[in-house]
């Protein structure tokens, strides 16, 4: 039997009790039941620089966040490294950790960001909105099949194809 | 027009969608001299109500959501705590000795993320680098074999929460009276196996920290610094001590103001004042008052406060950054970097200590007692002391929580920080460069504040820095990141 390689690497991240900013962890939650062959999902509560050497490991990087603005349900964007300067140590943003990865540890993943559109935010609380939690079906629904395919070239086929479609004010 | 001095008011401030940020204003006269310099820095509130009603044996899982960078001081704090509720003060040895394991882990990411990809790159490249250079990506370039350490120093501190929390997200190893798991042997002979070589990095990081301090001491002396109180908790023969002990407080010339104070009269020593700018309140030492009994935790604090190291290396450092000030308290800011890397050194001793401790592989994990009604966890969270304070009802449901996280008790030394860089490089400038406010920051960085962060949607923006007139009119505004 053939050995499925290591394809794709799902980072989802955020915080499960503070209301839509646990969609990552949600959509990490609704794949590892899907057993999908050369797919990893990681789920945190933030980015952290040692994410680095697990990008490194995949031809193909998706972060999977809460999006506070930008299309809904969702939106889908390419990433690309950009070194960052950041107040605190207490947050990476893909662009900095895909940097990271490339320049320390010979990366050469095709990354992308998918944000799922959520609303609230500002309380604690362990549940999603009922918008966000569509919003959240609509992004499984897409993303799960683009995941059975058979390669990473087709899979980022259909990434770019939706790259286009989606905006989340340059960030 | 007006013969009054007009006043300008610079804000620094990373702009989030949710609360909990920081922002910095500083106040100028129209001879651009300091007026005032203040820290803000917007606590999430609600938490405390949160989790009031929920069972009590939640709390060590529930707490996590505090913080997305700290999860596991948060998760022993409350742990502890709960150990109180159920009535249980001592563990089984497996069961502490695992804790002692995930949070000399944490330590040791902690410390490792914050020198090695915060604070490095202001020590490498100087504070007014371009700040094209002066970032992680910066140092990954001209100095690669540093950060890729940094970023394996933290990799392995995760593996070994990982090993005694279970998952990164809701980590349950901590249970009401022990914990949930031992180490098995392949998880320990795992970890091993990279010691030696975590070992050698450690010793390195320390080093480059002392280097750094005592090469820029003449800068570093009045950099942010003043004279402060130091508090952190001690084990019972003094010791440097992150999980167990009692709460020691030192003034700045060594004298001891209270020790071995017992965690649960922590509020018979401690109280904090509320102030009209700002929702984070300055804790203080009761018998001296809020003027003067404000005080310092964190790295810097726990050096200055122990009387001993019990681990070889990490004493040789103690004693040899001691030295610097006769054995007195040192009251440099810039020396949290120095002390955090010999902490650093000493959780990677303890964690060497322990995997070779075969109580890890034990299978008695948890232990009963009598029921309280309430009960106070106190550690040291890599930042600072760490207050879980809790009452419950008969129904087991959570009645009254209070938390001090150590943010709020840097507080007060915070904004003496940024006073005093305020004044002495942003006073009379023509100009606030890109590199005058980076000391501020500077200053803010070496306490490594928790600016209770743990949501991170994409839409997040970058630190704006805005210039306003009296009349609160943005006269210059600038986008940072």
């Amino acid at each position: 039997m053939r050995q499925v390689s290591q394809q794709v690497l799902l980072l989802c991240y955020g915080n499960p009790g503070r209301l839509d900013d646990g969609l990552g962890a949600a959509f990490a939650e609704a794949l590892e039941g899907s057993a999908l062959p050369g797919v990893t999902v990681e789920a945190d509560y933030q980015l952290t620089v040692e994410d680095a050497t697990s990008i490194a490991e995949h031809p193909v990087v998706i972060f999977v966040d809460a999006a506070v603005r930008g299309s809904e349900p969702f939106f889908c964007r390419s990433v690309e490294p950009k070194p960052t300067i950041s107040f605190s140590s207490h947050s990476v943003e893909p662009e900095n950790l895909l940097a990271l990865a490339q320049k320390m540890f010979g990366a050469q993943s095709q990354a992308y960001a998918l944000g799922i559109r959520g609303y609230q935010f500002d309380d604690f609380g362990e549940s999603l909105s009922p918008k966000a939690q569509e919003n959240l079906a609509a992004a499984i629904q897409f993303l799960v099949p683009v995941l059975r395919r058979s390669n990473a070239i087709e899979i980022t086929a259909a990434l770019d194809a939706l790259n286009v479609q989606g905006d989340d004010n340059g960030v | 027009m007006s013969d009054k001095p007009e006043t300008r008011r610079i804000v620094i401030e990373p702009v989030t969608r949710v609360e909990g940020h920081g922002k910095v204003t500083i106040l100028l006269d129209d001879e651009a001299k300091v007026k005032q310099a203040r820290l803000h820095i917007v606590e999430f509130r609600g938490f405390e109500r949160f989790i009031q009603g929920r069972p009590f044996w939640e709390l060590p899982v529930l707490v996590q959501r505090l913080c997305g960078i700290c999860p596991v001081s948060h998760h022993l704090a409350a742990a502890k705590a709960v150990d109180g509720i159920v009535g249980v003060d001592t563990l089984t040895p497996t069961a502490l000795k695992m804790r002692l394991l995930m949070h000399h882990g944490q330590f040791l990411q902690s410390h490792a993320l914050h020198f090695f990809h915060l604070s490095s790159p202001d020590l490498l490249f100087g504070f007014d680098a371009d700040v094209s250079e002066r970032n992680v990506i910066g140092v990954a370039a001209k100095y690669p074999e540093l950060a890729r350490q940094g970023i394996l120093l933290r990799k392995y501190g995760q593996e070994i929460i990982k090993a005694t929390a279970g998952k990164k997200i809701h980590g349950t190893g901590a249970i009401p009276g022990g914990v949930n798991k031992n180490l098995s042997l392949e998880e320990r002979d795992q970890l091993l196996s990279e010691i030696d070589q975590i070992m050698e990095w450690a010793r390195g990081a320390v080093a480059l920290a002392k280097g750094y301090t005592l090469e820029h001491l003449d800068d570093l002396s009045g950099f942010g610094s003043f004279d402060s109180n130091h508090l952190s908790i001690v084990r019972s023969d003094g010791a440097y001590d992150i999980y167990d002990g009692g709460l020691r407080a030192r003034d700045a010339e060594g004298n001891i103001i209270f020790d071995h104070v017992e965690n649960e009269k922590y509020d018979e020593y401690l109280a904090e004042e509320v102030r009209s700018w700002t929702y984070m309140k300055f804790p203080f030492i009761k018998e001296i008052g809020p003027e003067a009994g404000w005080y310092r935790v964190g790295p810097l604090a726990r050096v200055n406060n122990c009387d001993f190291f019990d681990t070889p290396e990490a004493e040789k450092e103690r004693k040899e950054f001691k030295s610097l000030t006769d054995d007195k308290p040192n009251n440099i800011t810039m020396a949290y970097h120095w002390t955090r890397m010999i902490e650093l050194l000493h959780s990677v001793e303890k964690i060497q200590e322990l995997l070779n401790d075969s109580d890890l592989q034990g299978e008695d994990l948890v232990v009963t007692g009598k029921r309280r009604d309430e009960a106070v966890g106190i550690i040291e969270a890599p930042r600072g002391t760490l207050f879980h304070h809790y009452r419950v009802n008969e129904d087991d449901q959570v009645t009254m929580a209070n938390l001090i996280v150590s943010t709020t008790s840097n507080n007060e030394p915070m904004n003496r920080a940024v006073q005093k860089v305020a004044e002495d490089y942003l006073s009379g400038v023509p100009e606030i460069t890109e590199g005058l406010l980076n000391r501020v920051e500077v200053a803010i960085r070496a306490y490594d504040p928790c600016l209770s962060c743990a949501t991170h949607a994409m839409g997040q923006m970058p630190l704006i820095v805005e210039l306003m007139d009296q009349q609160g009119r943005i006269v210059d505004r600038k986008i940072k990141g």
